[in-house]
């Protein structure tokens, strides 16, 4: 049954992929959305088996990789985590898949998308089920592929084509460092398996491993490393560059893809590696920095974009920097809380985007859109509960969430902990800000489109706006519904060994007025300091993880040893009401500025030109890399081309020898004729040579 | 037992007796000589595939010795034999020349017009000597082997090329020439200190010190031609571009891997301290090959150039983890060896595909060959993932181990050629963009037809092999494990003597 419910997609990909033509464009959608449901709803009794039952486990399938003492298998992991990533990532995916019959209705090109979608499903799946880091790369760099063809879907566009083209590249870099982190994981553990390396790593956290030279600890270094494969994949500020562009793709696959699954990828892996992350302290701050610092940074350029899909492009790359803050102060289960009702809520606007680009003939631009609420009431509500989601309103999904993990970055204590909080508060402002500014442009005001297109303006078909209706569901209740289980009471039971549970900020906490200030890292040497030898510090570590993780009900109160979740439900009462208000805030200010007074983001825009360009041109990082990496790069291949290759290795070598021989052989041909003397010459500059540098070189 | 016994000659000469039916044996008008010489060629070779498949299934993979072994006195005065035989190094090699030459028959099928038979003579000359370059056991028989292999695909540059292909191939001759010299002068002395060319017996002898390096660099000399490392690669891009498709397949496929499978089979066992001293710099050289040629990748309009420094750039990789001495780089150095063997033959094929139609392999002149040739665009795309390493494909494998096992030795150097996995990137996908993607709008390029029934069946055992080794590798990496284990130890075990020696004199 696990097995069926992984390989289905593949299946069906592989079908319509090689058949499609001929099987006709209705064949292949039924196939695939078939394959698809299929797999959903065996995903249904995975998850209640291994969440809710309690019963993990791990499919063997066949041997992958076996050279010396590296041994790698394909096989299946299923265990909270991975379930409930699958069972996020089949329903999102049937839903699309069937959204795409509707939406992509008039393609020619259906089969192939079809086909596409299910690809990367399959590929989604084998990276959520790894059971080794290997075939977590494996899974990484094929949803990579699939996200490359569909965001170049519409081949003929250069824009689309380039914008495939970065995303591969730009996650190429990123994997460039989780490959290094894979290496540097089996130097220092001799294995990649997942649980043999969990098992290690509490003996591991004082190893230290020799990295370009230098004496590095081991776990940091390689938490650093994956990491940086994590950013590529999940848009973190520096690496970021690719997501808005990737949004030239279909609008279905800006929704699974690029919201709602492949993004959330490097969430789920460091959460993946928590047991790990858990003793690589300064990891752990770095991603605080750099989660908290897009939460902000993407929120910024999300208030001038005018695109509207970019809008929502830049909000995910926002959440994803919330999800990773929560993962850096230890709040792993409340990242993977947002990641699951985000893909919900993410998926809807996305979607109802997607909708109101059909019903305006592919424009997409908010300014010219306005006053389509009354045409398109359905999609209008659907807007209405993905923005009310996303932003936090009491009681829809993301308010459970993305509260409980600006109160975990509040409670980690931490200077870097409250940083992240006051960035995360900022945020918050600006997402209802940015959403409602979306919302009150798109449907609301004076309708600025030309009365073609207006006339033209119709609700999208029944295949399309019942997916939206199951997403909305998520939207609603997905928080309500699991965060006991996720976040709450019973969550130690739920999750079970599948994450680790943090108690590293409980030292912390015991004497947070005395260094409120003091960073993780700092900590936890200081732990080590105190105890003068490391190993009953790390096993007393150790014990306490196992604590937590096993009498999960005693855990449940605010004391200093509670992990950073359990003390996070205990926060002032200003913190939990903090959100809250400044979304508020937020809502209120789109509303004055474009429904109420709507010159005033006009004369905004006059009277600071300057913050207006650089936030409209994304803080200029395209312009700069261009700058900095594209350019050099192709001139510096030409001139290598030209010059190293041409000039001076021919030159010298094969055309200016033959010309030396040339002369040479001219002169000397009474007695020497051609090639022999030329190689006989070329040997002896060669022992020159060799002698000159072996004399200098002793 | 004794079709045992033979069973590499067999594999090795059948194309030689093919080559000689086509000469002696076919009659007649041009056309009918076209035809029939194409048609033996495709049974010898296929039928050596096929026998050569029997090496495969006979190996024992928990032996690391050689297998199948003949041995014939050939010059007993000289202690020179006729001494055959495979390993798990080169084993696979071995099935690699037999599984391309088929393919190369039939990919020439309609793009090869003139003198067929001579063509398809030299082709079947070309496979004996590379079976045989890969299964000869003395020194001196791999000599000729490995220098046999020029004269082939000399001609076949050299006739059957484009319109630079006297300067190609002379420059191709003049390279690879120069460092068999070299190489020659190594075998002699060889020769003089250990008074065999027996293989077997020379990986067993201890060279002086003082002679190891020198005979090192003569060896490196005629090796880093053929890989070819940086900075004596710039014969490949030439004669790719000059050669006809099939005898690019073979050249990327096959010729580039007779250095490295020198660097095995001579130049780490029987010169090991030689090697461990001059690893850092075939690491250097393989950085430099890995960035320097990736970059110059980037700027090349015609495509086979593109992929022949792609070439490069992969090989690089080889010779890094051939001199990293760990488990995983060596056995990933042959992996990558082989799949690079694999991939490159088909990019070279898929080149061959559109040139066979439009007669140029310049860059810009194709675009949106998505829209009428989607069988295509899905091989090509294929082949294209594999080159860049995607997991699942062939080239992963490959090139996942062998920076796994450099890492392992030397993390500096490992971070420098993974960034040759970036840059591959975007050097393919570049291409592929231009060639395939985009609108179409060129009219000779609308008028070109999607594969035809032959090339999809050039393409389809490319297809299964790539996927098959990229994800299930076991079945390639199995028989090479005991033979790359004991090179290993020998290796180790060799410096270690050294160290000991070395301390005692002090």
């Amino acid at each position: 049954m696990t097995v069926a419910a992984i390989f289905l997609p593949l299946l069906g990909a592989i079908v319509v992929g090689l058949f499609g033509r001929r099987l006709g464009d209705t064949l292949s959608q039924w196939l695939t959305c078939g394959a698809m449901g299929a797999s959903a709803l065996l995903a249904v009794p995975i998850f209640i088996d291994v969440a809710l039952n309690g019963n993990a486990q791990t499919v063997p399938l066949l041997t992958f990789i076996d050279s010396g003492d590296l041994l790698v298998n394909w096989a299946l992991k299923f265990d909270t985590l991975s379930a409930v990533m699958v069972l996020t990532v089949s329903c999102v995916s049937f839903l699309v898949h069937v959204y795409s019959i509707g939406y992509m209705h008039h393609d020619p090109g259906i089969p192939r998308f079809m086909a596409y979608l299910s690809l990367f499903t399959f590929f989604m799946y084998m990276l959520v089920t790894a059971d080794n880091l290997v075939q977590l790369f494996f899974g990484w760099e094929g949803v990579g592929l699939a996200s490359y063809l569909l965001i170049g879907f519409w081949y003929e566009r250069p824009s689309a084509n380039a914008a495939a083209i970065k995303a591969f590249v730009v996650n190429r870099v990123g994997d460039f460092g989780f490959a290094l982190g894979i290496f540097g994981a089996f130097v220092l553990f001799g294995t990649i398996s997942m649980d043999a390396m969990f098992a290690a790593a509490p003996e591991m956290a004082g190893a230290s491993l020799t990295f370009l030279g230098a004496e590095v600890p081991a776990l940091e270094i390689i938490c650093v490393l994956l990491f940086l494969g994590a950013m590529g994949k999940s848009a973190q500020i520096g690496l970021h560059t690719w997501l808005p562009d990737a949004m030239e793709g279909p609008t279905p696959v800006s929704a699974l893809i690029h919201a709602a699954t492949m993004v959330t990828a490097g969430v789920f892996m460091v959460a993946r590696m928590s047991p790990l992350f858990e003793y690589a302290p300064v990891a752990m701050a770095i991603v605080v920095v750099v989660g908290a610092s897009t939460a902000f940074f993407a929120a910024t350029i999300g208030c001038v974009q005018n695109d509207i899909k970019r809008v929502i492009a830049y909000s995910t790359c926002s959440q994803l920097g919330y999800m990773f803050f929560a993962l850096g102060v230890g709040a792993y289960q409340a990242a993977i809380f947002h990641l699951m009702t985000h893909a919900f809520f993410k998926a809807l606007l996305f979607l109802s985007a997607g909708s109101v680009i059909h019903a305006m003939s592919d424009e997409q631009d908010i300014r010219n859109m306005g006053g389509l609420w009354k045409h398109i009431k359905l999609t209008y509500l659907m807007m209405w509960i993905g923005s009310l989601a996303l932003a936090g309103v009491p009681w829809f999904a993301g308010y459970y969430s993305k509260d409980m993990i600006l109160e975990a970055a509040f409670a980690a204590g931490t200077g870097l902990g409250t940083m992240a909080f006051v960035l995360g508060i900022a945020a918050a402002f600006m997402t209802a800000f940015y959403s409602w500014r979306l919302l009150f442009l798109t449907f609301h005001g004076k309708p600025r489109a030309n009365e073609t297109v207006m006339a033209h303006v119709h609700e999208s078909p029944a295949v399309m706006m019942v997916p939206l209706l199951g997403l909305a569901v998520g939207a609603v209740f997905s928080g309500m519904v699991a965060y006991t289980h996720f976040v709450g009471d019973k969550h130690p039971q739920f999750w079970g060994d599948s994450i680790a549970y943090n108690v590293q900020g409980q030292a912390q906490a015991g004497t947070m007025d005395g260094h409120a200030e003091a960073a993780p890292a700092d900590e936890s040497h200081a732990a080590d300091d105190a105890h003068g030898d490391e190993a009953p510090a790390e096993e007393a570590h150790a014990a306490e993880v196992h604590a937590a993780a096993g009498h999960g009900d005693d855990a449940h109160h605010a004391g200093p040893d509670a992990g950073v979740l359990e003390r996070a439900h205990h926060v002032p009462g200003i913190v939990k009401l903090a959100p809250l208000i400044v979304t508020a805030a937020g809502i209120f200010m789109a509303w004055v500025f474009y429904i109420l007074t709507p010159t005033v983001p006009v004369r905004l825009a006059r009277s600071f030109p300057g913050v207006h360009r650089f936030l409209l041109n994304k803080w200029y990082f395209d312009e700069l890399y261009d700058w900095l990496f594209v350019r050099p790069m192709f001139a510096l291949g030409r001139v290598l081309w030209k010059t190293g290759d041409g000039a001076i290795i021919d030159g010298l070598g094969p055309d200016g020898l033959a010309a030396v021989s040339r002369t040479v052989a001219a002169r000397l041909r009474q007695f020497q004729t051609g090639y022999v003397y030329h190689y006989a010459f070329l040997m002896i500059i060669g022992v020159v040579v060799f002698v000159s540098w072996r004399l200098i070189g002793a | 037992m004794i079709e045992d016994m033979s069973l590499l000659s067999i594999i090795t000469f059948l194309p030689l007796f093919g080559a000689a039916c086509i000469i002696l044996l076919v009659r007649g008008t041009e056309a009918e000589v076209a035809e029939n010489s194409r048609w033996v060629a495709l049974w010898t070779s296929g039928v050596t595939f096929l026998l050569s498949l029997g090496i495969w299934i006979g190996f024992d993979p928990s032996r690391a010795d050689f297998q199948f072994v003949e041995r014939v006195d050939w010059l007993p005065e000289y202690n020179i034999a006729y001494h055959m035989g495979v390993d798990g190094i080169s084993l696979f090699f071995v099935l690699l020349s037999t599984f391309l030459t088929p393919l190369c028959v039939l990919a020439s099928w309609d793009a090869i017009k003139s003198r067929v038979r001579e063509y398809m003579v030299a082709f079947m000359v070309l496979e004996t000597m590379m079976v045989g370059m890969f299964c000869a056991l003395d020194y001196v028989l791999f000599y000729v082997f490995f220098e046999g292999v020029l004269i082939p695909m000399f001609l076949i540059i050299g006739i059957w090329g484009g319109p630079r292909r006297i300067y190609a191939a002379f420059k191709f001759f003049l390279y690879t020439l120069l460092g068999s010299v070299l190489m020659l002068v190594a075998l002699l002395a060889m020769y003089l200190h250990a008074g065999t060319t027996d293989i077997p017996t020379l990986m067993n002898t201890t060279f002086p010190e003082s002679w190891q390096i020198w005979l090192f660099l003569a060896l490196l000399a005629s090796f880093a031609v053929k890989v070819p490392m940086w900075p004596v690669h710039t014969w490949l891009p030439d004669a790719h571009v000059e050669a006809p498709t099939a005898g690019s397949v073979i050249l990327a496929g096959v010729l580039l891997k007779m250095g490295a499978y020198g660097f095995l089979r001579f130049s780490l066992p029987m010169l090991p301290e030689a090697s461990a001293q001059m690893a850092d710099i075939i690491f250097v050289l393989s950085i430099i090959a890995v960035i320097y040629t990736s970059l110059v990748a980037l700027a090349q309009e015609d495509m086979k150039k593109l992929i022949a420094y792609s070439s490069v750039a992969h090989m690089g990789f080889v010779t890094a983890g051939i001199f990293a001495m760990t488990q995983q780089a060596v056995e990933g150095a042959i992996y990558q060896m082989l799949s690079h063997g694999i991939v490159s033959g088909a990019l070279f094929l898929c080149v061959g595909v559109v040139y066979d139609r439009l007669h140029t392999r310049e860059i810009g002149r194709y675009g949106g060959l998505a829209n009428n040739m989607p069988k295509y665009a899905l091989v090509f795309m294929l082949f294209m993932m594999a080159s860049v390493g995607l997991p699942g494909t062939s080239g992963f494998v490959g090139e996942f181990l062998v920076m796994l096992g450099v890492f392992k030795v030397n993390t500096l150097v490992a971070l420098l050629i993974a960034t040759g996995v970036i840059l591959g990137a975007v050097y393919m996908l570049f291409l592929y963009r231009r060639v395939v993607f985009g609108k179409l709008e060129k009219a000779d390029v609308k008028a070109m037809l999607d594969l035809n029934p032959r090339e999809m069946a050039v393409f389809a055992p490319l297809v299964i092999v790539v996927l098959w080794m990229g994800i299930y590798p076991s079945s390639f990496l199995d028989p090479i494990h005991a033979s790359v284990d004991n090179l290993i130890t020998q290796y180790e075990a060799a410096l270690a003597a050294a160290d000991g020696v070395s301390v005692a004199a002090r």
